[in-house]
């Protein structure tokens, strides 16, 4: 029988469907025969499924503005070097 | 608010496409590519550096660089695993400038070994987070996150929130594999640990184990 301690180092694997079938299953009958676990590994389960479903986060519209500038003169300043080097071909 | 980034889940197939049409100058292309991303981008920086003009620089350097360098993305991974290295390495040198004194990982600040411990054990409701409206949900998980050190809140949102692979969030982070795993079981027992406070089960006393 694994201990807690042995069961938690496995735990993201096992979350995660990472772990070989013959440690799968001993981390299944581990967590049959310990509630301590068992509900940690449910929570943790739950912790990563409710932030899977979380929205991007949203950049502020004045940072945007300030991004979609300095891009725009960017593609502009490559641009104009890409005609400067076609004129001197 | 600005547009809202699509999921990271969403069709990419368009992404060489709209690099090659914007290494021809075309802006239009280049901006579908930074609206996709941009959210994601600047949650990583604020996660880095902690700063919000800081993470501004690294927002705008990081896609100015990718510009730059579109000739080397070659379409065998998706763009956003492209410039996320990109832009943590503008991240580092933010904090090296910061502190100018020494080198800076992100790794610096952890390892106490304490952290693996799990404090509260309280059995959560089937979809607990039902029970809160979509604006206290948001404010409970983003406030949870932004307690955690950089390294495991960099570390989780890359691999559980955007969803790359173990192997990307390890190749972006310049971390082994082995270290993103142990910071990962970190991050998700600490974050597990937080939500537990709002999540368990009516009636339940969270204990200690472990």
């Amino acid at each position: 029988m694994l201990t807690c301690k042995e069961f938690l180092a496995e735990l993201n694997d096992f979350l995660d469907e990472k772990t070989k079938l013959e440690i799968r299953a001993k981390l299944e009958r581990h967590l049959a025969e310990c509630p301590n676990c068992w509900v940690v590994c449910d929570t943790t389960r739950k912790t990563i499924k409710v932030y899977k479903g979380m929205s991007a986060c949203t950049v502020p519209d004045d940072v945007h503005s300030r991004l979609m500038a300095a891009v725009e003169k960017k593609i502009a300043a490559a641009g104009k070097d890409t005609t400067a080097t076609n004129k001197h071909e | 608010m600005a547009t809202e980034s699509v999921p990271l889940e969403a069709p990419v197939d368009d992404e060489l496409e709209l690099v090659t049409r914007a290494r021809t100058g075309d802006t239009a292309s280049f901006s579908v590519l930074l609206r996709r991303y941009e959210g994601k981008i600047f949650r990583l920086a604020m996660n880095i550096t902690q700063n919000r003009e800081d993470a501004e620089d690294v927002l705008q350097e990081a896609f100015l660089k990718a510009y730059e360098h579109l000739d080397q993305f070659q379409g065998n991974s998706r763009f956003y695993t492209w410039i996320v290295r990109i832009a943590v390495n503008q991240a580092l040198m933010k904090l090296r400038k910061r502190r100018s004194d020494r080198a800076v990982s992100l790794d610096e600040q952890i390892d106490t070994g304490e952290d693996t411990v799990v404090r509260e054990i309280a059995a959560w409701d089937p979809d607990p987070e039902e029970r809160f409206s979509r604006e206290e949900l948001h404010e409970i998980l983003t406030g949870a996150i932004d307690d955690l050190a950089p390294i495991y809140k960099t570390v989780f949102t890359l691999r559980d929130v955007d969803g790359l692979s173990t192997e990307e969030t390890a190749e972006a982070l310049d971390l082994s594999i082995p270290a993103v795993k142990s910071r990962l079981l970190r991050a998700r027992l600490q974050l597990r640990d937080k939500l537990t406070r709002f999540f368990k089960r009516k009636g339940d006393d969270a204990f200690a184990y472990m």
